[in-house]
């Protein structure tokens, strides 16, 4: 999974029909230690309810199609998890306010 | 697999994975010496690794071939704790 920054919204009305009434979220891939975003996007499905300038991470390829919101969707970016906390080296890079 | 080593935690209480116990552990991949890429990747832990430990990392369907990550949105499994790395008859790396 890679960690990333939700830092917008995605809109398409024609789309593919199994896709319909799922949220997709522009990501930013980010640095762990800086939290600063990478200029790497990526569009992602939602599962999980991530609000703009939330920490989480997502899963790619066919593990973005294994869960209950995703089953049979053609996706391949899935948002599973909102990020509380970053430790790295025994230090907090990043703690969700 | 790939080679990385264990640089930190991360915390998570919305999440789309039901695992009893599951540890999300930060990874930055690394070479056969050890030394890292800057190069981040969360994964799963399943063995117990702990901070600056060398581990190998299944990813993609692969990671999802164990009980515990059958049909979950898992995309990285750590499944191995690296002792020794032997690269051209030299031993490279020991824990």
């Amino acid at each position: 999974m890679i960690l990333a920054k939700v830092v917008g919204t995605v809109v398409a009305t024609q789309k593919e029909l199994k896709m319909e009434g799922i949220k997709l979220l522009l990501l930013e891939k980010i640095d762990p230690v800086t939290i600063k975003g990478k200029n790497d996007f990526i569009v992602s499905l939602d599962t999980v309810g991530a609000g703009l300038g939330e920490i989480v991470f997502y899963a790619s390829g066919s593990g973005a199609r294994q869960t209950s919101v995703t089953q049979g969707v053609p996706t391949d970016a899935s948002i599973v998890a909102i990020v509380d906390s970053i430790e790295k080296d025994g230090v907090f890079t990043f703690q969700k306010k | 697999m790939i080679l990385g080593k264990v640089k930190g935690t991360i915390v998570s209480t919305e999440k789309n994975i039901d695992i009893d116990g599951a540890r999300f552990l930060l990874v930055d991949k690394c070479n056969s010496k050890g030394e890292t890429k800057s190069d981040f990747v969360v994964a799963l832990d399943l063995v117990g690794a702990g901070n600056d430990e060398l581990v190998m990392i299944s990813q993609s369907t692969s990671a999802r071939e164990t009980p515990m990550t059958k049909n979950k949105p898992i995309d990285a499994v750590i499944v191995g704790i690296i002792d020794v790395i032997d690269e051209y008859d030299e031993v490279v790396y020991r824990k």
